[in-house]
């Protein structure tokens, strides 16, 4: 059981990897809907032979969630948008690549100053939960379009979900149900705006909505 | 029961009002909410005698606090609101009957109850993940309101503030796992339940958390450097909203890292904690002073106070003691005073057709001459000259800090009160004094409005006044009990 866990715990921290070096937004979408339901499962498989009804609905819904409703919603945002391809991203794609090794050593380092518990389920989870919020957090700030963005907060989300899973139990299906509710509405609410940027300026490069700024010194 | 009832009427009729056709029933619909809203939070005042149960939702001292704020903020808004609402309608002419459902009045209507209802669910709420639940729900509902005006610069406004505000509450959520990690698995993370167990909780975890959920719920609160969204918002949102995201939605974001506190507080990190919040503080502050002194758009002039003021409040819950009482003086002032210029700016904003401070001139005289009263008032009120309730607070911040022998933080804080009041000065002065210049002015039917949008900030103003000179006594009983909660006295 324990290494079925942990494969799936490196299969997310590969798929970390994969989407850090992917160029095509489209494979982006699949590879966070791929991890989302790796995530999604994880807690069934760690509780599999005691699983109660709770965490079994809480992780079906995520599924749902993040294996079909936002792969479909991004990928309607995308046909939208018109776009294919993300740009060039701050660093250049090796670099991000690069960036994916070190954050993970981060995750390493994290854990180990933190983690005062026994036994645990898997000794990868912290590491590779907070990897993965870090990638999410990267892909937010070096990638240029506004669904690339929306992606990114989902690697982010998908981290915390790791790191909830396997270290949380006890807290009750309704507030679960209700940060999937949470996040489900955010997503909606990013892809309609994602849609009004489209139609408004032709484009969904966050880099160049920069209207709004303050100059300190006035010349 | 009232509790249940202030979080579910609003969500309902937010509901509710995003279906109906008829812009007038949407109107009285919006005024009947939040004047029921306020009812209840009046009676849920009367009749409280100690928090009870152990609900969820269940209003302790410091929740009633932010209830009442929240509340009266939310009325005012609602009777600004239908005329600014009324004005706009006339203003961008007869649209209607092209879209049945959803119209963009309905989305506003609809949105600005579900948020009211959303940030109901942050004050009552004493589990701590509803409470990001809540957080995070309040972003969502008012995203749409800031995109009211369908323009590229509001939609601009919109993205920043959704993904910097998520990205920023996802933090936070990390902390509040954080903090269930250093619960150790002993059930559901009730606020009250743990401050009982707090001896068990584990510390290293805690501080961990304590400083996830700062920097989260920190962004929404609009402390420098997360503040970055803050300005943009508040510039493009509707003036109505903007003070509802100033008075009213920052608070919310400061008692979820409030109720982080208190976990501290009794596990025994304050001084920790304290470290952290005097720190931001004063880093608001100097940020604020920086964006004041150059500022071109009024709004954003007023936003930047707001993140002053933010850093002020989380200075003095860092000083302790006497501090905190004053903080949450400073809290009351700050909420009703900024909602007040928020909607003096937008009665200019209606008047001159403009956002920078340079094209504006001579509101004191001509026709606009009552909102130039107000706006000198409101100018007066928020840099804390005395009546206004906010010196009574900075005075007794003063005293603390210099009590304590921090004369460097001291100094800091007096310096850029001062450079933030001459900013401010300047400002005020260029835009009220002179003669009015025609230019831009509308026609006489944009007047009439007028008129009556300078009643709910002269209302706020007077209210600000009072609590300066008299400070009653129920009110001083309460807020002292909060202050003892948060780690005061």
């Amino acid at each position: 059981m324990n290494t079925w866990v942990d494969f799936m715990i490196v299969a997310v921290l590969l798929l970390n990897l994969m989407m850090l070096s992917s160029s095509r937004i489209r494979s982006c979408i699949q590879i966070a809907a791929v991890q989302g339901v790796l995530v999604g499962v994880l807690p069934v498989v760690i509780e599999l032979h005691h699983a109660a009804s709770g965490p079994i609905i809480a992780s079906f819904f995520s599924v749902i969630l993040k294996g079909i409703v936002f792969p479909w919603l991004l990928f309607r945002a995308l046909q939208e948008a018109g776009i294919r391809k993300e740009v060039e991203p701050i660093g250049g794609y090796p670099f991000s690549l690069l960036m994916g090794v070190v954050m993970f050593a981060m995750g390493f380092w994290l854990s180990r100053r933190l983690l005062h518990t026994g036994p645990l389920v898997s000794t990868l989870a912290a590491p590779v939960s907070f990897a993965t919020f870090f990638t999410g957090v990267f892909l937010i700030i070096s990638r240029m379009k506004a669904i690339s963005q929306v992606i990114g907060y989902l690697i982010l989300e998908n981290g915390i979900y790791l790191f909830g899973a396997v270290f949380l139990g006890g807290q009750s299906l309704l507030v679960e149900l209700a940060i999937l509710l949470d996040i489900f509405v955010a997503v909606f609410v990013m892809g309609i705006t994602i849609f009004h940027i489209s139609r408004q300026f032709d484009h969904i490069d966050t880099q160049k909505l920069t209207e709004l700024k303050d100059i300190v010194i006035s010349k | 029961m009232i509790t249940l009832l202030l979080i579910t009427i609003p969500l309902c009729l937010g509901l509710i009002s995003f279906l109906i056709r008829n812009d007038f029933l949407r109107r009285v619909l919006i005024i009947l909410c939040s004047s029921l809203h306020l009812a209840l939070a009046c009676a849920a005042w009367g009749t409280w005698g100690g928090p009870q149960g152990e609900g969820w939702f269940v209003f302790d001292s410091t929740g009633l606090v932010f209830l009442l704020i929240t509340s009266l903020l939310f009325f005012g808004a609602a009777l600004y609101g239908i005329q600014y609402l009324a004005a706009e309608s006339r203003s961008s002419g007869e649209e209607k009957g092209k879209r049945r459902f959803f119209s963009h009045e309905a989305v506003f209507s609809g949105c600005f109850l579900l948020f009211l209802s959303t940030m109901t669910v942050v004050i009552a709420s004493q589990h701590l993940a509803v409470l990001w639940v809540g957080i995070e729900a309040t972003t969502l509902a008012s995203a749409p309101l800031i995109y009211f005006h369908r323009t590229k610069r509001s939609l601009e406004a919109t993205w920043k503030y959704l993904l910097i505000c998520s990205v920023g509450i996802a933090v936070a959520l990390l902390g509040v796992f954080f903090l269930a990690v250093a619960y150790n698995h002993q059930g559901e993370m009730i606020l009250r339940l743990m401050i009982v167990n707090a001896g068990a909780i584990h510390i290293p975890w805690l501080k961990a958390a304590f400083l996830l959920l700062f920097v989260g719920y920190g962004t929404k609160m609009g402390l420098a450097p997360f503040h970055t969204w803050l300005p943009d918002a508040h510039s493009e949102a509707p003036s109505v909203i903007s003070a509802l995201l100033s008075g009213a939605l920052l608070n919310c974001a400061f008692l979820g890292i409030l109720r982080g506190y208190q976990v501290c507080v009794a596990a025994g990190i304050q001084s920790y904690c304290q470290d952290i919040f005097v720190v931001f503080g004063l880093v608001s502050l100097v940020f604020a002073a920086v964006f004041i002194l150059g500022q071109k758009d009024y709004k954003r002039m007023l936003a930047y106070s707001s993140v002053e003021h933010m850093g002020i409040i989380t200075l003095r819950v860092g000083l302790g003691h006497n501090a905190v009482f004053g903080a949450l003086v400073n809290m009351l002032g700050h909420s009703l005073t900024k909602a007040g210029l928020f909607f003096v700016a937008g009665n200019i904003l209606s008047h001159f057709g403009t956002k920078k401070i340079s094209e504006i001139q001579g509101i004191l005289s001509g026709k606009t001459r009552w909102s130039g009263v107000l706006w000198m008032a409101g100018f007066l009120l928020i840099t804390g000259t005395p009546p206004s309730g906010i010196f009574l607070g900075k005075f007794i911040i003063l005293k603390e800090i210099l009590s304590q022998g921090r004369y460097g933080a001291a100094s800091i804080f007096l310096a850029m009160l001062a450079i933030i009041f001459i900013g401010m000065a300047r400002i005020f002065m260029m835009m009220t004094l002179g003669v009015s210049g025609q230019k831009g002015s509308r026609d006489d039917d944009g007047h009439r409005a007028l008129g009556g949008r300078t009643g709910v900030p002269a209302l706020f103003f007077i209210l600000v006044m009072v609590l300066g000179v008299y400070f009653p006594s129920w009110l001083r009983l309460v807020l002292e009990g909060v202050a003892r909660e948060l780690g005061g006295f």
